[in-house]
């Protein structure tokens, strides 16, 4: 955490020194523990005089306390402990050794930003680098101590031992004379064997646990400063809308409020729309003085669109053919006529919010002519660009330190909310935290997009599928294409259909269109974009059809992986993960009596190959009980923390039944409905299943990351399972508005 | 604005803030014990979940004005130094994703072991039905609670 502490007052002078790390994010002089124990009082100093820095993100102190910088934006994905592990397992420093700080946005770190599950796969081999780096330099440092060859030598447990003499330096012994070496090139030095690993693999606890567990201030929410001011900002209810008027001198009189403005905007959706901000001297003045304020809107081009109606005009376009190709193999019209049996299916997903549990918040202090942020961010480096380019102040003008984030799940890629606190931090002379209400965060989010699907497929006498075509409906708006394409009608982001969505070049008649309805709502990335929805549609019509066929739903999966024509995908490590699940699983969806049922499913997304099997019990009434799920996930050669990882895959696993189970937002009048955890409801504990399965299946392929690709899967394996359970197909989520009833 | 005289965590805290702030608010802004988090703002995620008077209690939906003398309990004060068994059970099986929800599952969590020192599974979804977590860590958030009740012992499904 780079605030300062909030448990005691801090005055300004500390502060400033605090603030002038900002750089190289060591702020606070003690951390806690890492690992072990949730005690306050256990805490490990680095020792005063001068560390031996190899690099940006190592420190190792003369009393052995190693530093390691967590550059990558903390949002419950792991990575402020997984990284660093990969530092310490190529030091071979002892882990209750390392203490762990979030670095700040600072160049000297490359990228940092946490989407699309790349935080582990961009770094991974770099940080093996940056760890053997410097334990090659405390190797020589030894070497030459000890005046032996290097060769002789090894690094073990935070120390550098001499096998011949018995001979053993530690590691803060060792900061003096490494300090003076030259650092090696990046190629020069030798990686440790996968074999060798101690660290990696093994279940370490997340670094940041003691202070999450007895509630120290670690995130965005948690920010304060001395002499702040807290924020809220009021949006048209409508996407788009602009402010007319608004009873600023009204509002300025409640007790508490410092100042009420109205903030032109943009047109941009995920960028500093137009609003009326209230400054006040604590939270709740600024939330009680919202519940005064009146504001005239001019709602704009959107103020009649509804759901209902998009959803008319999706059943319009699905009568015409697509307005343009995704992919196309063979001869589809031919295949369809041609087989024995056809079917036909409407699959259809609303928009959904991030509901990220921490509201939107973010911290700004405009002085000097630039800006200094204290940001819940994935994408921090996003933010600072957007700052640059609204407010017209040069990029080293705008320091951005990372706070933890209460869940991301992609929300927090776009920077909408720090370009509001920016622009209020403008006017006003002191630190701002905005802070929106959670009817800000479903009403203002970048969306989940939803969408609808038109699929018709036939199989032949034996079952095989010999032809698919899915005419897809997305919602979109005119925008530049990639790589600078003219402007036109596009899906967005988060919702677009791509060449590769499997069973895409697995089929030789197949053909996937598509049609955009325009729309003026923000849409975004959600955890797994476009995979989440697409894997619920096709592994969905793969089981219909293997089900109007009389085949085994697991059967025709193998059948339809054996027969790649082209692209990408990597059949044969989805073979393999299916094969496993299937196993693992013990399936054999005949033994199930009526209401019990067992479903399989299977996504590539995010690098990652995942299948997984569910068993649900539905009761004659439609009650929908998730009695198990089993997961296989092929993610590469190397689990980096076990403990994390199956951690992200049992959560993806219950957020992925909790989403497709429960969450809807209804458009209506060009506003959404649902404005909280009252009327959008999210998955609680009763709801998840007893029992949640994870494996992993190392590959010999580069390691990636786990925050999204377990998603994807989930819902179709679900629904599966309704449909082998009690005969009901769900081809609509939220799956609450599917009757389950049987008899 | 109005002076209150809370006792939280043990010690008197005076407060001069609106008579309808959520204790919440006086928490996080007035006293900074940041522990108590903002979730809904309508009692409907618990993560601001206090004890008073060992109740738990949403702290978001309850007036400063109305707590007078009655022990506020927080997450800082559950225990003097994080050895609370939930929050050595919640260390050592790593349930935390991102941590937002934990001090109010935890508070929650607290207030049921102290009733019911042996919950059943039934009882332990019951009590924890407030509480959501967006992360969806509900089998550690089980599996931590079980081990600080000594049902379970430390093993597979967590970190150490």
């Amino acid at each position: 955490m780079n605030t300062p502490s909030l448990s005691r007052p801090v005055d300004r002078r500390d502060f400033l020194k605090f603030s002038a790390f900002a750089g190289g994010g060591l702020v606070l002089g003690y951390y806690l523990k890492s690992a072990g124990s949730a005690s306050a009082a256990e805490v490990v100093k680095p020792a005063a005089g001068a560390e031996f820095k190899p690099n940006a993100f190592i420190r190792i102190a003369p009393n052995g306390v190693v530093t390691l910088v967590s550059k990558q934006p903390e949002i419950g994905q792991g990575v402020k402990t997984s990284l660093p592990m990969i530092i310490a397992e190529e030091l071979e420093v002892n882990w209750k050794d390392v203490v762990v700080v979030q670095g700040d946005l600072d160049a000297a770190y490359g990228g940092q930003s946490a989407g699309g599950s790349r935080s582990t796969p961009n770094n991974y081999n770099e940080f093996h680098k940056l760890g053997a780096t410097a334990r090659t330099m405390l190797v020589e440092a030894a070497a030459q101590t000890w005046g032996v060859p290097a060769g002789e030598c090894s690094a073990a447990g935070s120390a550098v031992h001499h096998a011949a003499t018995k001979r053993t330096l530690k590691f803060g012994e060792l900061v003096a004379k490494a300090s003076t070496l030259p650092v090696p090139a990046a190629a020069d030095v030798k990686l440790k064997d996968p074999k060798d690993f101690k660290l990696l693999g093994t279940r370490i606890g997340g670094v940041d646990n003691p202070k999450v567990v007895t509630g120290q201030p670690l995130f965005g929410m948690d920010t304060k400063l001395p002499g702040m001011l807290y924020a809220v900002y009021e949006k048209c209810p409508v996407f788009g809308g602009k402010v007319v008027s608004a009873n600023v001198d009204a509002i300025k009189a409640l007790p508490g409020v410092k100042d009420a403005f109205i903030i032109e905007g943009t047109a941009n959706l995920g960028g500093l729309m137009p609003g009326v901000a209230i400054v006040a001297d604590s939270t709740w003045a600024a939330f009680s003085a919202r519940k005064q304020l009146k504001v005239t809107w001019d709602e704009g081009k959107a103020a009649n669109d509804s759901w209902d109606a998009f959803t008319a005009k999706a059943l319009e376009l699905s009568k015409q053919p697509g307005a343009s190709t995704v992919h196309q193999d063979g001869d589809v019209t031919t295949a369809l006529a041609g087989a024995a049996k056809t079917v036909e299916a409407a699959y259809s997903y609303p928009f959904i919010s991030h509901a990220s549990i921490e509201p939107q918040n973010c911290t700004a202090w405009f002085k000097d002519g630039g800006f200094e942020l204290w940001a819940p961010s994935q994408n921090p480096g996003g933010g600072q660009s957007a700052i640059v380019s609204q407010f017209g102040v040069p990029k080293e003008k705008v320091i951005v330190h990372l706070t933890r984030s209460g869940g991301g799940f992609g929300r927090r890629l776009s920077n909408d909310y720090i370009l509001e606190v920016a622009a209020i931090a403008q006017k006003v002379s002191a630190p701002v935290k905005l802070t929106w209400s959670r009817e800000d965060d479903l009403r203002h989010d970048q969306y989940r997009a939803g969408g609808f699907h038109f699929l018709k497929g036939g199989i032949d006498a034996a079952g095989k599928i010999v032809g698919w075509k899915n005419h897809f409906i997305a919602f979109g708006s005119v925008q530049a294409g990639r790589g600078g394409a003219a402007p036109a009608l596009r899906a967005g982001t988060g919702g677009n259909l791509d060449a590769e969505q499997f069973p895409s070049k697995f089929l030789p008649n197949f053909l996937n269109e598509i049609s955009v309805i325009e729309c003026n709502i923000p849409m975004g990335p959600w955890r797994a974009p476009n995979n989440n929805v697409f894997s619920f549609v096709m592994q969905c019509f793969i089981d219909e059809l293997a089900h109007a066929g009389g085949r085994d739903p697991l059967e025709l999966r193998l059948e339809l992986l054996a027969q790649k024509m082209s692209g990408n995908y990597d059949a044969a490590r989805m073979t393999a993960v299916v094969k496993l699940v299937a196993a693992k699983a013990g399936w054999n969806p005949k033994k199930f009596p009526r209401g019990q049922g067992q479903g399989i499913s299977f996504h590539f997304s995010h690098s990652g190959y995942i299948a997984q099997v569910a068993e649900v019990t539905v009761s004659k009434q439609g009650e929908l009980k998730v009695d198990r799920f089993v997961c296989v996930c092929d993610v590469g050669q190397q689990i980096v923390n076990l403990s994390g990882a199956e951690n992200q895959v049992q959560g993806s696993i219950i957020d992925g039944i909790g989403t497709a189970m429960f969450q809807e937002l209804n458009l209506e009048r060009g506003r959404m409905v649902q404005g909280n955890f009252n009327d959008y409801p999210m998955i609680r504990m009763p709801d998840a299943p007893g029992k949640v399965e994870v494996h992993f299946l190392s590959s010999n392929n580069p390691t990636t990351g786990l925050g999204e690709p377990a998603i994807p899967p989930v819902a179709p394996a679900l629904c599966n399972a309704i449909f082998a359970a009690c005969g009901k197909r769900v081809r609509q989520f939220p799956i609450s508005r599917t009757d389950l009833r049987w008899s | 604005m109005s002076k209150y005289t809370l006792n939280v965590n043990g010690q008197s805290r005076t407060v001069d803030v609106a008579s309808d702030t959520p204790l919440m608010w006086v928490l996080r802004d007035n006293l900074d014990l940041v522990g108590t988090k903002f979730g809904c703002g309508v009692g409907k995620c618990g993560a601001c979940t206090v004890h008073l008077n060992g109740v738990p209690t949403r702290s978001c939906m309850t007036s400063v004005s109305t707590v007078g003398r009655k022990a506020v309990v927080t997450i800082e004060g559950l225990s003097a130094d994080g050895s609370h068994p939930l929050q050595q059970a919640w260390c050592e099986l790593d349930v935390a994703q991102c941590g937002y929800c934990q001090p109010g599952q935890i508070m929650t969590a607290a207030a049921l072991l102290k009733e019911n020192p042996k919950p059943t599974d039934q009882d332990i979804d019951d009590a924890m039905d407030g509480n959501l977590c967006r992360c969806a860590t509900y089998l550690r958030i089980r599996a931590g609670i079980k081990l600080a009740a000594g049902l379970t012992t430390a093993g597979h499904g967590g970190g150490k």
